[in-house]
């Protein structure tokens, strides 16, 4: 069983959301992502979502754009998102690490020797945003199912329920329910809508859900909580990283345990409420 | 072995490796919608003829094609004819696809359009239909290009679009595009994406082609009329590549006709700062398809460079992508100096003003003149013309604008 499934498996026996934050990797400075990884562990999260940067991240709002445009002026690669990973496994060997980013520099590598050195360096699953399960089926499902990787796929308001059996068949792990029509961030969460989309997922789908974008508190986090198997939090927490450019690597790490607080009280309180 | 062109894309939009759709979950839908719709209107005789109509009493088509006597003399050669799309409504070709997808957007029922828009002429072609139509109107386009293509931003104004300059990344037109996406992602209910070139995700790619047909449809019937004969080559710049497929995409049967694309040098191939892809680039996923793009090792996307706003973007159009993998077309790049001496000789031979885009294709065409030799003849397109660079192009004479 894959690390992320025995995860979510463990969770639901204690009767828990998962919490997974989000960094882009290489931000505010490269030599501080592993220690944010272990920060993000000792502050609650369940699961890692870890980006890769793009010089072209059509699908991200301005807070993770920016995080992107610090971590590729410090020349943060692929290869090096994979070094990270596998120096973070050397501490921790039990917390799923997925990679989040854009299709074109895992295909620079090549989906096959991708996907051996991200098995290699201990990532569990991988969601790339402009690949659908319909360019998927050229090489690069394969290549990931092949090491083991799970395969994580969106799920938009906007997806048809006619597509929900190709994101079933073909992905793993998890889904990632969109929770807005917008980009990473927006401001524009209604959760009456998330709630009735999720359900119909639920219904549908025998897979965890995971819901992200958008969440920006501790309440969003705490009714989202109350849908989904997942809470992914990214915009609000990277959003703090702009002031700490240039800082010890200490005080970035101090900054993001803060800042995940919130969100692991909101996720928290939604599991009391639903055990009692 | 002859391949028939008219099967591509596929039914998955790839045009052999390249093509497909790389876009973000909550654009699928969209995406479908788009495709289902016009290839049910691809198939209807009303929708062309309606369509038509438009190029013919909106646009003025069909354009002329004009042999250049004094051009053919100088550069000493083979005989060159302009396909006059600057003479279109607009002054670019780019209006002959906005028309056609403003017309889609209205089935659909949209209430709003966006476009991006690298020189300004898709901008302003969009910014025109949608007034024409009464369609609000967005229209992004990067900061650096605000700057360096101002009439047309005062255009698309006085049309009542909004223009937004994007700051992101390079603040150039794959900055622009990536806004556009996000903006698409944001109101995909009410709003149709009027993609500028035969780029981004199926079936755009397929799309803009099929409505830029009209230039080779009508330059093969003009050159038959003249000469009685087909041209032994086609010449035409490409950026995205939406004239140039334009142009070739009724010759692609026609294998005796040579064909080829003119890419971006800009300060030349050996320097790194160019936009040719094709040229100098390998294949990879940006904005929507797989085609050949100019990226580094790990596959960050490049900063490109070209003294024309319109060539300055790094990724292709991939049915050129694949028409170069199979050799059909041949794809070559000028230089911005190049491009710069032969707007220079057009102008003062011919009494035509061309955009800096077209002015590589017909850089090229004085190179390949004097190759081919006085029996043989060629058709360059003229994909728009220079009005909107007279601001450069005063500050490399060296005179007051």
């Amino acid at each position: 069983m894959s690390r992320i499934a025995a995860t979510f498996d463990r969770l639901r026996a204690e009767g828990r959301t998962a919490l997974i934050p989000y960094i882009t990797a290489g931000d505010p400075h490269p030599d501080c992502t592993v220690a944010m990884m272990h920060a993000l562990v000792e502050a609650g999260a369940d699961l890692i979502e870890l980006g890769v940067p793009f010089s072209d991240p059509m699908a991200d709002g301005p807070v993770i754009q920016k995080a992107t445009e610090r971590a590729l002026a410090h020349g943060t690669s692929l290869g090096q998102v994979l070094e990270m990973v596998e120096a973070f496994r050397r501490q921790d060997q039990d917390t799923p690490i997925v990679l989040m980013g854009y299709d074109n520099p895992v295909e620079a590598m090549g989906y096959v020797p991708f996907a051996l050195r991200a098995r290699e360096a201990g990532v569990d699953g991988v969601l790339t945003v402009d690949m659908p399960p319909e360019e998927a089926v050229d090489g690069y499902l394969e290549a990931l199912a092949a090491e083991g990787l799970d395969r994580i796929f969106l799920v938009a308001p906007t997806t048809p329920e006619s597509r929900l059996q190709a994101v079933e068949t073909e992905g793993s792990g998890f889904v990632y329910y969109v929770s807005l029509k917008g980009v990473t961030g927006a401001d524009a969460l209604d959760v009456q809508d998330v709630a009735e989309h999720v359900a119909v997922l639920k219904r549908r789908m025998n897979r965890p859900v995971g819901i992200g974008f958008g969440i920006r508190d501790g309440e969003r986090a705490y009714e989202m909580a109350r849908l989904g198997d997942a809470v992914i939090v990214g915009s609000a927490l990277v959003r703090e990283m702009e002031s700490l450019v240039g800082a010890p690597c200490e005080q970035v790490t101090a900054r993001l345990k803060e800042a995940l607080a919130p969100f692991r009280a909101g996720v928290d309180r939604a599991d009391r409420e639903q055990s009692s | 072995m002859t391949i028939d062109y008219s099967q591509f894309p596929d039914a998955r939009g790839h045009f052999g490796p390249y093509g497909g759709i790389f876009a973000p979950e909550t654009l699928m839908a969209a995406l479908e919608e788009l495709k289902q719709q016009y290839h049910t209107l691809k198939r209807d005789p009303q929708f062309w003829a309606e369509l038509d109509a438009d190029l013919r009493d909106y646009v003025g088509r069909p354009s002329p094609l004009y042999f250049a006597e004094r051009l053919t003399e100088v550069w000493g050669g083979a005989k060159i004819y302009l396909k006059r799309e600057d003479l279109n409504h607009t002054g670019a070709h780019k209006v002959n696809n906005t028309i056609g997808q403003a017309l889609l957007a209205r089935k659909l029922g949209k209430t709003r359009i966006i476009a991006e828009t690298g020189a300004g002429q898709h901008g302003v072609a969009s910014a025109t239909v949608a007034a024409r139509l009464g369609l609000e109107c967005v229209v992004y386009m990067g900061a650096d290009d605000v700057a360096r293509q101002a009439p047309n931003v005062a255009r698309m104004k006085m049309l009542g679009a909004e223009v937004v300059p994007v700051t992101s990344g390079t603040r150039t037109l794959k900055d622009a595009l990536n806004e556009a996406m996000r903006d698409w992602v944001t109101h995909v209910d009410d709003t149709f994406y009027i993609i500028g070139t035969v780029a981004g995700p199926h079936p755009y790619p397929e799309m803009v082609r099929d409505f830029q047909a009209v230039i080779g449809r009508e330059a093969r019937q003009q050159i038959l009329d003249k000469e009685g004969r087909l041209p032994d080559a086609l010449v035409a710049c490409v950026g995205g590549g939406s004239n140039a497929i334009g142009l070739f995409h009724e010759f692609l049967p026609d294998e005796e006709v040579a064909l080829y694309g003119v890419e971006a040098a800009g300060h030349g191939l050996e320097t790194g700062e160019h936009a040719a892809p094709l040229c100098a680039g390998r294949p990879g996923v940006l904005h929507g398809n797989r085609t050949y793009l100019m990226q580094d090792d790990n596959g960050q996307i490049l900063g490109t460079h070209s003294i024309s706003a319109g060539l300055d973007y790094p990724g292709v159009g991939p049915e050129h992508a694949w028409l170069k993998d199979i050799g059909r077309a041949s794809y070559v790049a000028v230089t911005d100096e190049e491009a710069l001496d032969a707007c220079r000789d057009l102008t003062r031979l011919e009494g035509i003003l061309p955009a800096l885009e077209s002015s590589h294709a017909l850089a090229y065409a004085k190179k390949l003149a004097p190759e081919l030799g006085a029996e043989r003849m060629m058709i360059v397109n003229l994909s728009g013309r220079g009005d909107k660079d007279m601001k450069t192009l005063a500050a490399v004479e060296g005179f007051e604008y």
